[in-house]
């Protein structure tokens, strides 16, 4: 027999575990302000993530899902994004989305059991978050497709979890954004455990980033908490996409530092010694290690930075706790812009029966 | 004028809505070149070209995802899963996305997408071809649910549901997709949405249905005249939201209500129009409300289709019955 088809996957890393450069700095490292922005997002996102489990700890949210150990990939591709760009977020990328405009307020009112926290004031053309797993990836080949039907020089970019690259829509939407070279960029966000399911079970495959080369689609693999390379790779990418080269798998190799969410309890499957390593190669120490070799960073910055990020985060929670109260007419608003007369009795019922917290009426 | 098809009047307002909206795209399995395999989308790819009609890989769950991400974007999609039976990976996608996404982003995004399909049996098609399946969309808020019976309900219903700003799920009766001709005025005019239609005025008994199972009770009214029983014919034509005043007011002047549908009994829609009337219409019931529905069976290969689909006989019955209560 002979070979008719063959692959292999590269991984990136331009900064390793202690903040040294790996390899050659692409052009956006030589700007020192631009990597003082990505750092200052990344420990704005570690704080904020630390203030919503706390609040939800002493009942002033609900479930949430953290991001902590997630910073540098959530931050490094939203950096390389564009503004017009479209981004399909699982629930956790909120460096992502802060980058892209989202609020912090927006995000509490979220996890708060308040759809309303989705109408991002900021990126308008952003998909909400999705819960249901990998049914994003879809959304963003149709965005993408609908960005080549008007001639548009825009890219969608789906995350999805690695427990997420075993659901079908995610190899559906890479089949299609490979027979089409759709402007798409898919990030696996591979932090190892999909809830309880390490990676090693969920799936036989090599890498996460090989399941696009089946569809047509290249995969590439980089080191999820090295901020600067995955904004490499995510500028590569997208810069492909969008001169018409197609779709790329993205698979970032990061940790979740946290429980899956606020109502899970990871050290019922999880070694507490694995926690451990995870902590000593997380994102921020090597960014901040980088920062200060490099004299663009010092404590003072730092303690300067820390108490900034908490004020702004205590002003977005008291902006979150001060938010008004929705009316029972919110559940009935938006469910049709012509809304049919059906459903006006049930809006007057539930006027008269409205009931907050638990209790029902 | 023309006369034409159900499948053709289908294809005219296509066409119609592409020429008239720059934003209107069509994606679906062989509907390009092919036409579609009942040749709704004839001719229309090579007309708007391969950006505007759209041959999806064979995904049902893909063009339901594809066409939010398309619609969320500024498209007003038209996507066709082949037969009904093929729905159920694509039940995902507009049950957690499509009828919700104008909810959860308070209208910051919004889902103008039409699902066309064809509904039902009579066919002698292969299994999995000849269900009906409406229920599972009538139970999700969010959606609208339209079924026409005649090729110019079919032009007017399209073209309203490609103009509406929300989801709709259009249901088309395969076995009438060429069962007759009717003149159907290439306009541009929509019908109203969530309007059903009296087709014929009666009365003794109304008899309430939608899609293909129009024929079977017309064909029953006729019988019934002959018996001197007079029976009102109702088509829901909008199966959520459903017309319930129309159904009231023909109920409050017969006093007697058979439902006719082709879907199974159990949980079938016909369970909602009867409730309706019995929570509203009570005491100007003269009989018990009559369901005449295919059978909580597996929807049956061909050979045995024409014994599950109700037909004239078992709908006079029910007449009957009510008129003898």
């Amino acid at each position: 027999m002979k070979t008719v088809a063959q692959f292999a996957i590269a991984r990136e890393q331009l900064l390793d575990e202690q903040g040294r450069l790996t390899g050659e700095p692409p052009a956006f490292a030589a700007d020192g302000e631009q990597l003082r922005r990505m750092y200052r997002m990344m420990v704005l996102c570690r704080m904020f993530d630390a203030k919503a489990v706390n609040l939800q700890r002493t009942g002033r949210l609900g479930t949430y899902a953290p991001c902590a150990g997630q910073e540098a990939t959530h931050v490094g591709v939203g950096a390389a994004m564009r503004a017009e760009d479209a981004l399909f977020p699982v629930y956790r990328e909120y460096g992502t989305q802060l980058w892209r405009g989202v609020t912090l307020t927006e995000i509490l009112t979220y996890w708060a059991g308040d759809e309303s926290g989705t109408n991002f004031a900021g990126p308008r053309h952003d998909f909400p978050w999705c819960v249901p797993i990998g049914s994003q990836a879809p959304h963003a080949a149709g965005a993408a497709m609908a960005f080549r039907i008007r001639g548009q020089a825009r890219c969608a970019v789906a995350y999805i979890g690695d427990g997420g690259t075993s659901e079908g829509a995610f190899y559906e939407a890479i089949n299609m954004a490979g027979a089409r070279s759709l402007p798409v960029v898919f990030v696996i966000v591979n932090n190892g455990w999909a809830i309880s399911m390490p990676v090693s079970a969920q799936t036989g495959a090599q890498t996460l980033a090989q399941k696009g080369i089946a569809g047509g689609v290249a995969g590439v693999q980089v080191d999820g908490n090295d901020v600067i390379g995955v904004r490499a790779v995510m500028e590569a990418a997208l810069a492909k996409a969008r001169a018409g080269g197609g779709a790329t798998v993205v698979e970032a190799l990061t940790y979740r530092l946290s429980d899956h969410t606020t109502a899970d309890d990871a050290t019922r499957y999880r070694a507490a010694e694995e926690l451990q390593a995870a902590w000593k190669i997380e994102p921020l120490l090597r960014t901040r290690a980088y920062l200060e070799a490099q004299h663009l960073w010092d404590q003072t910055q730092e303690d300067q930075l820390r108490a900034q990020c908490t004020a702004q985060i205590d002003e977005a929670v008291h902006a979150y706790q001060s938010r008004p109260t929705p009316s029972t007419d919110s559940m009935f608003d938006h469910l049709f812009a012509n809304e049919p007369a059906t459903l006006t009795a049930q809006r007057d019922t539930a006027r008269r029966h409205p009931q907050r917290g638990s209790h029902t009426g | 004028m023309a006369r034409v098809t159900l499948v053709e009047a289908i294809n005219m307002a296509l066409n119609r809505a592409l020429a008239d909206d720059p934003d209107v795209v069509l994606i679906g399995e062989d509907i390009g070149l092919n036409g579609g395999v009942f040749r709704a989308t004839q001719g229309l790819q090579q007309q708007y070209g391969d950006l505007r009609v759209i041959d999806s890989p064979l995904a049902e769950g893909l063009i339901a995802g594809m066409s939010i991400g398309m619609a969320a974007q500024g498209l007003k999609v038209v996507a066709e899963i082949q037969f009904m039976g093929f729905i159920y990976p694509a039940l995902d996608q507009v049950a957690n996305h499509m009828a919700r996404m104008r909810h959860r982003t308070r209208g910051r995004l919004t889902c103008p997408v039409v699902m066309r399909m064809p509904h039902g049996g009579g066919i002698h098609a292969p299994e999995h071809h000849s269900e009906s399946l409406e229920t599972l969309f009538c139970h999700h808020a969010g959606l609208r649910v339209l079924c026409p019976s005649t090729p110019a309900a079919a032009y007017g219903l399209l073209l309203a549901a490609i103009r509406d700003p929300d989801p709709v799920i259009f249901l088309e009766p395969t076995r009438l997709y060429r069962l007759a001709r009717q003149e159907v005025q290439d306009d541009g005019v929509a019908w109203p949405l969530d309007q059903a239609q009296v087709l014929r005025e009666g009365e003794d008994v109304t008899l309430v249905t939608w899609g293909a199972m129009t024929h079977e009770t017309l064909r029953a009214a006729e019988e019934l005249a002959r018996e001197k029983i007079s029976a009102e014919v109702i088509d829901l034509v909008s199966l959520s939201p459903i017309d319930h005043a129309r159904v009231l007011e023909s109920v409050r002047h017969t006093g007697r209500l058979v439902i006719v549908h082709e879907a199974a009994r159990h949980a079938g829609l016909g369970g909602e129009v009867a409730a309706t009337v019995a929570e509203q219409a009570l005491h100007d019931l003269l009989a018990p409300i009559e369901r005449v529905t295919g059978y909580d069976t597996v929807m049956p290969y061909f050979s045995m289709e024409r014994s599950y689909i109700p037909g004239p006989g078992r709908i006079v019955e029910a007449a009957r019955r009510a008129l003898q209560y």
